[in-house]
C-alpha cells in the first residue's frame, strides 16, 4: 500500500485513450452479420419459391409462341375485347364483393367489439370455423343450395314468395354470394382488431359531452375505426381479384375473371407466354391499387382526423 | 365563463351497485354542497370510480338516487346531464385538433361558429394554452393534453365536473403545479366538483373535504385537517398518512396505557382492545416521565433513518410494539436524541392522540 502508488485516473487516461472504439464498432459489427446470419435461410427461401417464378413468369411473358422476343401478349389485351371485358369483370366483382362484405362486415365487427370478451370469442370462433373447411367444399355446398331446385328456391316457392325459382347461381349473383361468404373473415378479423383497440372512454367522452349514441358513433367510433377498415378492404379486394375456384364454379362460365382467363391459357392453349403476361399485368394492377389505396385512404383519414 | 356559475349541490341517496355477486357499492350516501370541491379517496376495488361513472351515466346502479339540485338524474342518459368530466387518459379525440376537441361540446349544443370560436378561445386562456388550437393531439405534452381535457370539460359551462385521477400520469413536479392550478380554477369557476384520486397527499392539497371509501362504503367525510388529525376508524388512520398504532386497553369510556390513562379528544369505545393512532410528526423526545398524568411511553431506540431535513426514529416499547418519530434535524432536537439501542421516552398531546376500534 505504501510502496506503489498507482493513480487511476491516469490510467485510465493511458491505456483507453481511444475508449474502445475499435472493440465497440466490431461487436456492432458482428450483431448485424449475426442477425443477417439467422435471416438467410428464410431470405433465401423467400428469394427462391417467390423472386425467382416471378421473374421468369416476366421474362415468359415478353415471348411469343415462336419463342421470339416481343410484345405480342401485351398487344392482345389491348386488341382483344374479351380481355378487356374480363379485366372488367374482375374489378366489377371484386368492387361488389369489397362493398357487401362492408356492409355485412362493419355492423358484425361492430358488435363483436362492444359485446363481453366471453360472447365475443364464441362468436369470432363462429366467423372463423368456415375459414377450416376447404373453398372447395363451401362452393360446392352453395352450388346445392342456390341451385333451381335448391333449398333456397323450394322455400321461397312453398312461402308463395316466388311463383318462379330465382336464377341464383351460375351468374354473376352467384359469384357475389360464393365469394362474400369467403371473404367476409378476411374484411372482419383486421376490423375488429382495430375496433376493439378504440378506447370505451372515447365513446364515453363523446357521450358525456353532450354527443347522443347515434352523434357519438359517427363522429367519434366511425373516423377511429377507418384504419382497420381500410386494410380489412384492402385484404379483401385484392384477394377477390386473383380468386379463382368459385368465380369458377358459381359463375356456371359466364362470369370470367382474370384467374379463370390465366388457367384458360396456359392448360387449354398451352400459351404460357400469354399466361404469364396475365400474371405480370395482375401483380402490377394489384401494386397500382395498393398504392392508390394507400394514397387515397391517407388523405381520406386525415381529412376525418383532420383539422379545422 | 368568468362569472361563477350557479353550482347546484348533488345528492346521493342509497346507491347500491353489484357486479354479479359482487357488492361494488352497498347502500351508498353522499352529500355535495354548492360549489364544494369533495374527493373520494380510496385504495383500487374501494368503489371510487365506480361511484364516478354512476354519476356520469356510463355505469347503471342497481338502485338508489342522484340529484342534481331538485333534478333526479340517475335514470337520464350521460349525454343529457350536462356534465363535465376529465377521463384518467384524458380520452381527447385522435382524430381532432384542439380546437375541435374543445369544440365538440358546443357542435352537440348547436351553438353558432362565432360563440364556438369566442368560448373556445377563452377556455384555452382559462387553461393558459393560447395559440395551441390548431396542434394535433399527438402534439402535445402529457400536461398539455391534461389541460385540454379540462378545458373540454369546462367550455360548456357545466354545472357539475368531475375529475377520475387525472393527474396520475403526470410527473411529480407536474402534478403539484397541476394540483394548485386545478384548484385556482375551482375558486374562479366556482362549479360542484367531485374529484377520484387514490393519493392521500394530492386529496390533502386539493379538497374541500374528504370521503374516504373502503369496500363500497364511506368511511368517513370530513375536511382534510380533521381527516387527519381526528381518524374515525383504523382504515381511515392507516390509509391517510403514516401512522403509529399503539394497543391500548379501554374500560367504561377512558383508554389505558400500562396502567397510565391515555387523554385525548376521540370518543373512546366501552370496552376492549384498540388502537391509539398518533402521527410520527406529533409524538415527542420526553426528558422522562413526569408524574401520572401525561401520554408517555418508553422503549429503546432500534433505528434513527437520516432523511436530509429530517429523521424518523423508531423505538420499541417496552410491549414489543414499534413507535415512530419524525422531525427536522435541527440541533436541539438532535441534542436529546439517544442513540440506537438506549432508552428513550416519547410523549403525545392529547389533542393528537385519537383512539379508533379496533377492526376485526
Amino acid at each position: 500500500m505504501t510502496a506503489v502508488v498507482t493513480d487511476p485516473g491516469k490510467r485510465v487516461d493511458d491505456d483507453s485513450g481511444e475508449l474502445n472504439v475499435a472493440v465497440l464498432k466490431r461487436n456492432a459489427r458482428n450483431e448485424v452479420w449475426g442477425l443477417l446470419g439467422l435471416c438467410s435461410p428464410s431470405l433465401f427461401l423467400v428469394g427462391l419459391i417467390i423472386i425467382l417464378p416471378v421473374g421468369w413468369l416476366f421474362w415468359l411473358s415478353l415471348y411469343d409462341e415462336n419463342g421470339m422476343l416481343s410484345f405480342v401478349n401485351y398487344e392482345r389485351f389491348v386488341e382483344q375485347s374479351s380481355y378487356v371485358k374480363t379485366f372488367v369483370t374482375t374489378f366489377e366483382v371484386s368492387f361488389g364483393v369489397t362493398a357487401i362484405c362492408i356492409l355485412l362486415g362493419y355492423p358484425l365487427a361492430y358488435m363483436l367489439s362492444q359485446i363481453p370478451r366471453r360472447a365475443a370469442s364464441i362468436c369470432m370462433i363462429l366467423v372463423i370455423l368456415p375459414f377450416w373447411t376447404s373453398v372447395l367444399v363451401r362452393t360446392y355446398a352453395w352450388l346445392v343450395i342456390l341451385q333451381r331446385k335448391g333449398l333456397v328456391n323450394d322455400w321461397l316457392i312453398d312461402l308463395g314468395i316466388i311463383n318462379q325459382p330465382l336464377a341464383l347461381v351460375n351468374n354473376f349473383t352467384g359469384v357475389l354470394i360464393g365469394m362474400t361468404h369467403i371473404m367476409l373473415p378476411f374484411l372482419v378479423l383486421p376490423l375488429y382488431a382495430s375496433m376493439k383497440s378504440i378506447s370505451a372512454d372515447y365513446q364515453r367522452a363523446g357521450m358525456n359531452l353532450g354527443a347522443g349514441p347515434v352523434a357519438t358513433f359517427w363522429q367519434i367510433f366511425f373516423p377511429l375505426s377507418l384504419p382497420g377498415l381500410a386494410a380489412g378492404v384492402v385484404i379483401t379486394f385484392v384477394l377477390c381479384l386473383g380468386f379463382f375456384v368459385t368465380p369458377a364454379l358459381m359463375g356456371g362460365g359466364k362470369v370470367i375473371m382474370w384467374a379463370m382467363r390465366m388457367q384458360q391459357t396456359t392448360s387449354l392453349y398451352a400459351n404460357w407466354g400469354a399466361g404469364s403476361a396475365l400474371g405480370v399485368l395482375l401483380l402490377a394492377v394489384t401494386f397500382g391499387l395498393l398504392g392508390f389505396f394507400n394514397w387515397l385512404l391517407r388523405g381520406q383519414i386525415k381529412a376525418a382526423w383532420g383539422g379545422k | 365563463m368568468s362569472v361563477v356559475l350557479s353550482a347546484p349541490p348533488i345528492s346521493i341517496r342509497k346507491i347500491v351497485k353489484r357486479f354479479g355477486s359482487q357488492d361494488v357499492l352497498k347502500d351508498l350516501d353522499l352529500n355535495v354542497a354548492p360549489g364544494e370541491f369533495l374527493t373520494l379517496l380510496g385504495p383500487s376495488g374501494s368503489g371510487k370510480t365506480t361511484l364516478l361513472m354512476i354519476l356520469a351515466g356510463f355505469v347503471r346502479a342497481n338502485s338508489g338516487s342522484i340529484k342534481i339540485g331538485p333534478d333526479e338524474v340517475i335514470t337520464m342518459p350521460p349525454h343529457k346531464r350536462n356534465i363535465g368530466m376529465v377521463f384518467q387518459n384524458y380520452a381527447l379525440f385522435p382524430h381532432m385538433n384542439v380546437f375541435n376537441n374543445i369544440a365538440f361540446p358546443l357542435k352537440q349544443r348547436r351553438v353558432d361558429k362565432a360563440t364556438i370560436a369566442r368560448q373556445v378561445e377563452q377556455a384555452l386562456h382559462q387553461v393558459q394554452l393560447d395559440g395551441y388550437a390548431d396542434r394535433r393531439v399527438d402534439q402535445l405534452s402529457g400536461g398539455q393534453r391534461q389541460r385540454v381535457a379540462l378545458a373540454r370539460a369546462i367550455v360548456f359551462e357545466p354545472r357539475i365536473v368531475l375529475m377520475d385521477e387525472p393527474l396520475s400520469a403526470l410527473d411529480k413536479s407536474l402534478r403539484e403545479h397541476m394540483q394548485i392550478e386545478l384548484r385556482s380554477l375551482h375558486r374562479r369557476l366556482g362549479m360542484t366538483t367531485v374529484y377520484v384520486t387514490h393519493d392521500q397527499r394530492e386529496a390533502i392539497t386539493m379538497s374541500d373535504r374528504i370521503a374516504v371509501m373502503n369496500n363500497g362504503c364511506i368511511e368517513q367525510l370530513d375536511k382534510p385537517e380533521i381527516l387527519y388529525s381526528t381518524p374515525k376508524t383504523q382504515f381511515v388512520a392507516g390509509f391517510i398518512g403514516e401512522s403509529n398504532f399503539t394497543p391500548v386497553d379501554c374500560r367504561d369510556g377512558v383508554a389505558w396505557y400500562e396502567g397510565r390513562q391515555i387523554e385525548t379528544r376521540s370518543q373512546v369505545p366501552h370496552a376492549g382492545q384498540h388502537w391509539l393512532v398518533s402521527r410520527p410528526e406529533k409524538v415527542r423526545v420526553a426528558d422522562g416521565v413526569n408524574g401520572d398524568r401525561g401520554n408517555f411511553f418508553t422503549g429503546s431506540v432500534r433505528e434513527i433513518v437520516y432523511q436530509g431535513d429530517s429523521f424518523i426514529c423508531y423505538a420499541t416499547l417496552r410491549d414489543g410494539q414499534v413507535m415512530a418519530l419524525r422531525d427536522y434535524c435541527r440541533s436541539d432536537v438532535l441534542s436529546r436524541l439517544p442513540a440506537a439501542g438506549e432508552p428513550i421516552h416519547l410523549r403525545i398531546d392529547a389533542e393528537d392522540a385519537a383512539i379508533v376500534q379496533a377492526e376485526s
